[in-house]
């Protein structure tokens, strides 16, 4: 055994700091070090850089213009992105819908879709909850009707995240209402934001920040060779994203970032006279956090590990998960606690690049409490913990 | 041992509980926390109109001269309808400093103007860098002719930007930590060299940073005897924490019955989601802080009135224990409502917020954790 990194993998985690010195843009890095708002532009010139060094589908075969990494050099490359303060790579286009259009898609929809996925021609949203169908994705109701060579969808998706931005959706609509079992009658369809009858509606969320949205669709007419596979396929085509979107499941390279900066707070913080990071108490909850976090590493290296030797995780994939996003919730807690008082002021202007109002509390204090009442929603996206824990028992252990 | 109320707190909670409900429902509390102000002069005016602007203080200023269980009734009340009005500033932390240090002259203008609901108070304590420590003043007083001259920075000081009087503690003598050796003035807010800047908090609730740079007061703006006020500063923030421990529950009961009705309503897997059973089970964990939290604010209520050790102990616990409790109620309640849960549109996102930043006043869990210890090492 030996958990140490190859010297080649060391040298590829060289070669992505070198890149990420040079490439990533000074003003993106800091909005990200101080938490300030992203805005669609950020996300656009940092995805352009990644993409012009060939980076952008970490996950991509080589055949679609994908960099050829193996499990642990994606994770390596995630890493040092965070730690460095690079945004995250938005998973909708490259990182889901490619997949599906790579594993399902016909020629033409590869040869259109892929490249412009690869050059951000498009940008890509996920419209897969509706209000009545979230857990329960499969009971979803937006309907498509065949009408010659057209779909006619009408329906309602939401939680779209940054769908205010976006360009294309892919969605599950239902195709046969009569189909015997929910899952059955459901297809993969993708569709233009800007075709006449859809509407983007924002929701605000409760830290008072505009990242998700409903999407309305009112008679809209969707040419029929944007199905992607066969009609009535599409509850495959659904799982086979999830099961597939791995990258950042974890979170280890986040919560590793996010470790950092609390440690930041509490050197900065002073509680009875020092600071708060030698206070017994929180140097505890500070080292829990930690050991929670390398275990939960080394179980992303472990899984790693055996899918770079052709295993498929299961109930592993479920664990990371829970794990990954407990972990990051706990650190994003004892973030707001470090600030002490200055959790309480609500500074939404402040996360605005360029404010030069008047700083309450320390420069850090602004996105902290924000950042925690948003990070509950880890537990609740990406299939919830409750929903991991139902597939572990079933799946995994068969209970 | 007797835990019912007496007729008298059966009335304050009667009469509060329906001023809440009639008045403040939820559109209209977000419109009322989103105001310049962050309050409603209505709703305050109502408040006043009722008599509850004076129930901590004695007959003569038109209180009922009650004690702990009636503050937690209030916050009770309060938190159920996420009251935003300067309750704990004006009434329990300015009202009580006045109440408890005040000449005859004072309490006579300002007890009455409070009570009245003509004047709002607040009580400028904290500094940027005290944390939660009630001893820690950096602010420094100094005599200047007849009266003094007070320089320094206060921060996140409830409602400071609405108050038409601030009460500003102040070093006179000692280190910066020494409970000895604090005054406390009382500043106008049109006082020169005082710079007030208002924000609103994460919670719907209005605080302000305070720069007094320079700030003349005259000798009758001394409240009680300067050096000697740690004591009285140590009762009003019990009282603030009783309070506080009431509105906790009071919110903790509305996410636990908005949650368990959301429950019985939301569909999944055509089944409500109170059938499954670990949905119940995290109810039921709700549920229980509740409880447990509702234990603790009685506890801290009823010792109020009791020596400083015993006081102090219940306190610390109550606040301590509210912290966890809070969390885990308000964090499940998030959860539980999945997506929803999570959008500013729904109450129950913001009774979560109000429940998790309580533990940011008066000395979060891990202070009052500490604090608890010592106090306990103390009395064996
Ligand atoms: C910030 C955010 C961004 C999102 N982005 C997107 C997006 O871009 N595209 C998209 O399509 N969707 C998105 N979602 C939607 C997300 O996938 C759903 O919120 C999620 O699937 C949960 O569904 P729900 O909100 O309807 O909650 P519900 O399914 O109603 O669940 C409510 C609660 O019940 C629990 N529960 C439900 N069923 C069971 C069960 N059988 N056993 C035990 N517990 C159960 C859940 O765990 C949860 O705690 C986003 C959500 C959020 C909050």
């Amino acid at each position: 055994m030996d958990l140490n990194f190859t010297p080649e993998e060391l040298a590829f985690r060289e070669e992505v700091r070198t890149f990420l010195k040079s490439k990533l843009p000074d003003d993106i890095r800091a909005k990200i070090k101080g938490g300030k708002r992203l805005v669609k532009d950020d996300y656009f010139r940092w995805h352009k850089a990644l993409s012009e060094q060939g980076w952008l589908g970490s996950n991509w075969p080589t055949e679609y213009g994908g960099p050829g990494w193996d499990p642990v050099r994606k994770h390596i490359f995630e890493e040092e992105c965070y730690a460095y303060g690079a945004p995250r790579i938005l998973p909708f286009g490259v990182n889901m819908v490619a997949p599906v259009i790579m594993k399902f898609g016909n020629q033409a929809q590869k040869d259109y879709y892929l490249p412009r996925i690869l050059d951000l021609t498009d940008w890509w949203c996920q419209g897969y909850s509706e209000p009545g169908s979230g857990s329960d994705l499969a009971s979803l109701r937006t309907s498509a009707v065949r009408e010659g060579d057209h779909y006619i969808i009408n329906g309602q998706k939401t939680w779209t995240t940054l769908g205010q931005h976006a360009d294309m959706i892919f969605c599950l609509v239902r195709t046969n209402p009569d189909a015997a079992k929910p899952q059955e009658g459901i297809s993969f369809i993708l569709v233009d934001m800007n075709t006449p009858g859809v509407t983007v509606r924002p929701i605000i969320l409760l830290e008072g920040e505009h990242e998700v949205n409903e999407v309305w669709f009112d008679n809209v007419k969707v040419p029929a060779e944007n199905l992607v596979g066969e009609e009535n396929k599409g509850w495959t085509y659904a799982k086979y994203l999830l099961t597939h979107e791995r990258t950042g499941i974890a979170n280890v390279g986040s919560s590793k970032a996010a470790l950092l900066h609390l440690k930041a707070i509490a050197r900065d913080q002073v509680k009875n006279g020092r600071p708060l990071i030698e206070d017994p108490l929180f140097r505890n909850r500070i080292a829990k956090v930690e050991i929670d976090l390398m275990a939960h590493e080394m179980t992303n290296l472990r899984v790693l590990a055996e899918v770079q030797s052709g295993g498929a995780p299961g109930l592993e994939s479920s664990i990371l998960k829970i794990r990954g996003t407990e972990i990051r919730q706990e650190i994003t807690d004892l973030a707001r606690r470090a600030i002490g008082p200055y959790a309480m002021p609500f500074q939404s202007e402040a996360l605005d690049e360029g404010f030069n109002g008047e700083p309450v509390g320390p420069d850090y204090a602004a996105p902290i409490a924000q950042q925690y009442f948003n990070m509950r929603k880890l537990s609740i996206y990406g299939g919830s913990n409750e929903i991991q824990k139902n597939i572990i028992a079933k799946a995994g252990l068969g209970l | 041992m007797d835990f019912s109320l007496s007729e008298e707190q059966r009335m304050l909670k009667d009469t509060v509980e329906r001023l809440v409900r009639e008045t403040y429902d939820f559109e209209k509390r977000q419109k009322i926390a989103a105001s310049e102000e962050g309050f409603s002069r209505d709703v305050w005016g109502q408040l006043a109109e009722l008599g509850m602007l004076g129930v901590p203080f004695a007959e003569e200023f038109g209180g009922l001269g009650s004690g702990g269980v009636d503050l937690m009734i209030l916050g009770e009340a309060m938190g159920r309808g996420l009251v935003v009005e300067p309750y704990l500033s004006t009434v329990v932390l300015g009202g009580g400093l006045i109440d408890l240090l005040g000449s005859a002259e004072q309490k006579e203008s300002l007890l009455n103007a409070v009570v009245g609901g003509e004047t709002l108070l607040a009580f400028a304590h904290g500094e940027p860098d005290s944390r939660y420590e009630p001893a820690h003043v950096r602010c420094k007083a100094e005599k200047t002719g007849g009266g003094w001259t007070l320089t320094g920075r206060k921060s996140v000081v409830l409602n400071g930007a609405a108050a038409d009087q601030l009460i500003v503690s102040a070093r006179i003598s000692g280190g910066h930590d020494d409970e000895d050796g604090i005054g406390l003035f009382l500043v106008g807010k049109d006082a020169a060299n005082l710079k007030v800047h208002g924000t609103p908090g994460i919670d719907g609730t209005h605080v302000a940073e305070i720069a007094l740079d320079g700030v003349e007061v005259g000798a009758d703006a001394v409240l009680g005897t300067p050096g000697a006020c740690f004591a009285a500063i140590e009762e009003v923030m019990a009282r603030a924490i009783v309070m506080l421990a009431g509105e906790a529950v009071g919110a903790m009961e509305v996410a636990v019955e908005t949650t368990v009705e959301y429950l019985k309503t939301r569909k999944q897997f055509g089944k409500a989601l109170s059938q499954f059973q670990v949905l119940q089970h995290r109810a039921v964990d709700m549920r229980i802080s509740l409880e447990q939290a509702k234990s603790l604010a009685v506890l801290a209520a009823a010792r109020l009135g009791e020596p400083r050790a015993v006081r102090e102990m219940a306190i610390s616990a109550a606040k301590a224990g509210i912290g966890q409790h809070a969390r885990i109620v308000g964090e499940l309640a998030i959860q539980l409502h999945g997506g929803i849960g999570m959008t500013w549109e729904v109450p129950v996102a913001h009774y979560a917020k109000r429940l998790v930043m309580i533990d940011h006043l008066f000395g979060d869990t891990d202070h009052h954790l500490e604090r608890f210890a010592a106090l306990s090492d103390a009395a064996a």
